[in-house]
């Protein structure tokens, strides 16, 4: 099968679904490749570069769109590109299933697969084909040079003979793909970075990058994000209001602030207010990565640069990754070049779209004339939960029932030992004479308190217990102590033969629980 | 001396005991522990020299000092790794003391009934006990220095053959004579037919016959039972060694016999409990040897065993951030323990999380490897049991297998036909990659093939633990 890929038609994209050295991958897996002359030019990839990784390069886009069985490319398809859709097809790109409903009649019409790689699941296997979290990383890099390339100052601090510059304070709010990445960006500059996210397991992430972690004086249940795929979810207003609290506190610190929070599908929250721009200094720098949907400063302009009254520059470019081409080109193809790897199983250049894999599955819009989103939950969840499975949240009159079935059962068990084993006991003392009984009451006794102590006795020290119980049990000189003095010579050499071995087992059993016992030792 | 004052230093020592066996819950209080049973048994040995029936002090004191020397000698010279191999072996000692006291008792019983009625009023100590005692407790009496002697001689063979196969003199395979538990059961039916013989007759041959089918079934039961459920036999013949002790309590009236054996008699019961819900066999099937018939044939296992060298493994140490390492029986028997303590060291340096996770049935005595790890000053803090390591197997990097077998065998889970289908494994298979220190191909002590070795993610790391860790150890950097 040939798969192609066209030049983006949206105005201003750079990016290319196809590099040569994806294209050399692509091949390897059975593929013919080709090219739409120039699709690679805005990103630094030649046609003659392509050509010499064996790509055919097709002049038009038309001419592209009839010749390949796949075609792959970057940006959502518009009306005129799905129109050359035709049955048996498949389209990779990013769709935007969610709003894209007409696209999806569309291809569903035309009865060709589309593959939406937005929707690829985030689970571990799916990572190499995570293009999100690709272009995300991109954007999170792109947003800390772009905001140092409109602050007027230093990152980092210096002390220098023209004297001291202080430190940039750098403020990242949503510590998702793009956020990590942009604290890692600026801590490498040298600002001082905080980073803040309503997920609190992410804390432990934003320090590992060099960030501190803005906590927040508040007590709530946080939703763990494994539960929705590693993202946010919305929050409630009391949390949202001690969040943006904490955000008029530091806005008159903070000499950029770059915002990275979405959830998906939704509007952007509001995080960074009016009031807060306007306490921050002159010259400071807020990006906004959420400007696509809406943003998370209603200042924020899309795709426009502005500067505030009181001289706040907000940048609301979406197009990061575009402006990074060359970089986002090489990632974004090899996360196709990953689908393509999983798409075919037996390396013959051969489609096999399994519906029955996850992330073939949970990537597919349409399929065969069918429109297959939303996709079913994922049978492997995204991210391992941290914490063992929580126990269902049971409610206290749910626990308290349990308690009290747990506690009947317990008490139905000792009261029928208790009953079985004081009976056998009466039973015993009805035959048995009363010298017996006064042992045989202290047998038992001794038995419950053995059982009693030794479920106590930890794991790691049964050896000790072994060895303890073992001098102990020696105690049978006892025996033999009292038998000694009898007159009878054959008596005597049996006594003293087990006064003697007793002896061994005493003083051997308790140096070595000694020995033992005196290696333990906390680190 | 007075009796009074015998029983009170009975009761003082009984209450030491059972604080020392108490004491055992936590590493630190267990250093105490240890002094109490010391003064709970000096006591209760002082208290018995002095009170009534005691004789021939000089020879008590003199066969007591020359067994501490021998004892002594021995606990100081033992390897650590030869603790089951000793602890099996003292538990003939006892066994075999109760077999003597048995007798003894029975000669005294005899002595005291053939002397007249005048004679007996002039007796002391354990013959005056006996002599004040009416036919019917002379009776219990012979039914409880029986058990006492049955169940001192079946400890007594039993140890013996354990110690053998412990320390590899005896194979460690079960092996059974033709004619299997039928043996067993004859040799208990016999003992049986004495008891009623001796109870009517009161005469020694029955219990010298019980005796010898005693030591017989000692012997047979143990050496029908496979090496890997060692840990439940040597747990099981301590918890005899208690009960014998109990018996014999009961024929001579002591009741710090009784107490004593009691505690450990039930100690030794629990402990074997323990160890075969860590298998989940019953402790029937461990007793009758052998692991239990399959149902159907065993999964076949494919794929390949894959080995790799030192180097290899030194540069997966060094990159990983998190090691769970799990030694058995071969790091015991190949004396690896300091090598293994100086690796982690090592690791720990680099800041990495090194932990060890340890089966409840590894090694050949209940907490084997933690001794062995604790000899090697491993901290103890690092090192878990299974159920506490067990879920965090798939965030860990390296899982280092080091001379075990069917604890970490998958088909545990995976094949419901394997012979040990069902028993809690430690899931290192789930770790992102997992070495396995062994020394050849062979399969483990139960004989059973382990899938993990030819899991896509389990490297080979072949020969003698000690010096392939040897090896790795200057790699790691």
């Amino acid at each position: 099968m040939k798969i192609g890929t066209p030049k983006e038609i949206f105005e201003g994209e750079n990016r290319v679904a196809m590099t040569p050295d994806s294209a050399v991958q692509l091949q390897k897996l059975g593929y013919d490749c080709a090219i739409e002359s120039g699709a690679g030019a805005a990103a630094g990839f030649s046609d003659a570069l392509y050509e010499a990784a064996g790509v055919q390069i097709i002049k038009t886009a038309a001419a592209l769109w009839k010749e390949v069985d796949i075609v792959a490319k970057v940006r959502q398809p518009d009306a005129t590109e799905l129109k050359r859709l035709s049955k048996g097809k498949t389209l990779i790109s990013f769709f935007n299933p969610a709003g894209n409903e007409e696209g999806m009649a569309a291809a569903k019409s035309k009865g060709a697969n589309v593959i939406a790689m937005e929707m690829v699941p985030r689970i571990s296997r799916a990572q190499k084909m995570d293009a999100l979290s690709s272009m995300a990383n991109i954007a999170g890099y792109r947003a800390v040079i772009e905001a140092g390339n409109n602050f007027g100052r230093f990152f980092t601090g210096q002390v220098t003979a023209a004297g001291k510059v202080p430190p940039a304070k750098v403020l990242i709010v949503g510590a998702g793909v793009a956020g990590l990445a942009a604290i890692g960006t600026s801590t490498s500059l040298g600002a001082i970075t905080y980073a803040f996210d309503v997920r609190p397991e992410v804390a432990e992430q934003v320090e590992s990058m060099g960030a501190e972690f803005v906590y927040l004086d508040f007590e709530e249940e946080q939703q763990d994000g494994a539960a929705t795929g590693g993202y946010a979810s919305v929050s409630s207003p009391e949390f949202a209001a001690a969040q943006l609290a904490k955000f008029r506190e530091l806005a008159p610190e903070m000499d950029i602030v770059i915002t990275t929070a979405l959830i998906p599908n939704r509007e952007a929250p509001e995080l960074w207010t009016e009031d807060m721009v306007a306490a921050m200094k002159p010259g400071s720098v807020i990006v906004d990565l959420a400007a696509e949907k809406g943003g998370n400063c209603k200042l924020t302009v899309k795709d426009e640069k502005i500067v505030t009254e009181n001289g706040v520059t907000i940048i609301g470019y979406t197009d990061f990754p575009s402006r990074m081409a060359a970089q986002a080109s090489t990632l974004y193809a090899t996360n196709i070049r990953h689908m393509m790897t999983d798409l075919t199983p037996e390396k013959d250049g051969q489609i096999n779209h399994n519906m029955e894999d996850d992330v073939i599955r949970g990537a597919t819009v349409t399929f065969e004339g069918d429109i297959t989103f939303p996709p079913p939950p994922p049978k492997v969840q995204a991210i391992a939960a941290k914490s063992k499975e929580k126990p269902k949240e049971l409610t206290p009159e749910e626990k308290r029932a349990q308690e009290v079935a747990a506690f009947k059962a317990q008490t139905k068990n000792q009261v029928t030992l208790l009953t079985v084993g004081g009976l056998l006991l009466l039973l015993v003392g009805l035959v048995a004479p009363a010298s017996f009984m006064q042992h045989f009451i202290v047998f038992v006794l001794a038995v419950f308190v053995g059982f009693q102590v030794i479920w106590n006795v930890s794991h790691s020290l049964h050896t000790p217990l072994m060895a303890v119980t073992n001098a102990i049990s020696s105690i049978i000189i006892l025996g033999a102590l009292m038998q000694i003095g009898s007159g009878s010579f054959l008596v005597i050499l049996l006594a003293g033969l087990s006064v003697f071995m007793a002896g061994i087992n005493i003083f051997g059993g308790f140096l070595v629980t000694r020995r033992m016992l005196a290696m333990f030792q906390k680190s | 001396m007075e009796f009074g004052f015998t029983t009170a230093a009975y009761v003082v020592a009984a209450v030491l005991f059972i604080l020392s066996l108490g004491g055992l819950s936590g590493q630190e209080s267990a250093k105490r522990a240890v002094w109490y049973g010391i003064a709970g048994m000096g006591l209760a040995v002082f208290a018995t020299l002095i009170g009534p029936g005691a004789g021939l002090w000089l020879l008590s004191l003199v066969l007591i000092a020359a067994g501490g020397i021998i004892g002594t000698y021995v606990a100081k010279r033992v390897q650590m790794t030869e603790m089951p191999q000793l602890v099996a072996a003292m538990h003939s000692l006892v066994g075999l003391a109760a077999v003597f006291v048995g007798f003894n008792a029975h000669f005294e019983l005899v002595n005291v009934l053939s002397m007249s009625e005048e004679a007996r009023h002039g007796l002391e100590g354990f013959a005056a006990l006996l002599a004040h005692k009416s036919p019917v407790e002379q009776n219990i009496l012979r039914v409880e220095l029986f058990l006492g002697i049955f169940i001192g001689a079946v400890t007594f063979t039993g140890s013996v053959v354990a110690y053998g196969k412990l320390a590899g003199k005896v194979t460690s395979a079960a092996t059974k004579l033709p004619g299997g538990h039928m043996l067993n059961a004859g040799a208990a039916a016999l003992s049986l037919i004495c008891l009623i013989w001796y109870f009517n007759s009161g005469g020694f041959l029955p219990l010298l016959i019980m005796t010898l089918a005693a030591f017989f079934i000692g012997y047979h039961l143990i050496m029908g039972i496979g090496g890997a459920d060692m840990p439940v036999v040597v747990s099981m013949l301590n918890s005899y060694s208690g009960w014998a002790a109990a018996a014999i309590g009961f024929s001579l009236g002591n009741d710090l016999l009784i107490v004593v054996g009691a505690l450990v008699g039930s100690s030794g019961a629990i402990l074997s409990y323990i160890m075969c819900k860590a298998m989940n066999r019953s402790f029937i099937s461990v007793i009758l040897g052998g692991f239990g018939g399959t149902t159907g044939p065993a999964m076949e296992v494919e794929g390949e065993q894959i080995a790799i060298d030192a180097e290899g493994v030194a540069a997966a140490l060094n990159d990983a951030d998190s090691v769970v390492i799990i030694p058995g029986y071969g790091m015991a028997v190949a004396q690896a323990q300091q090598s293994v303590s100086e690796l982690t060291r090592k690791l720990r340096a680099k800041g990495k999380n090194v932990r060890f996770a340890i089966h409840p049935v590894a090694g050949r005595l209940p907490g084997h490897m933690n001794v062995l790890l604790a000899e090697a000053k491993v901290p103890y803090d690092i090192v878990l049991e299974m159920d506490e390591i067990n879920e965090d197997f798939p965030d860990t990097d390296v899982a280092i297998v080091i001379g075990s077998n069917d604890i970490v065998n998958p088909a545990a889970q995976e094949d419901p036909n394997s012979p040990i289908a069902g028993m809690p494994v430690l899931e290192c298979w789930k770790a992102k990659q997992v070495f396995v220190s062994k020394r050849g191909q062979g399969t483990g002590y139960s004989g059973i093939e382990n899938p993990l070795f030819y899991k896509e993610n389990t490297r080979m790391f072949y020969g003698d633990a000690k010096q392939s860790l040897d090896k790795l150890l200057p790699m790691i950097d």
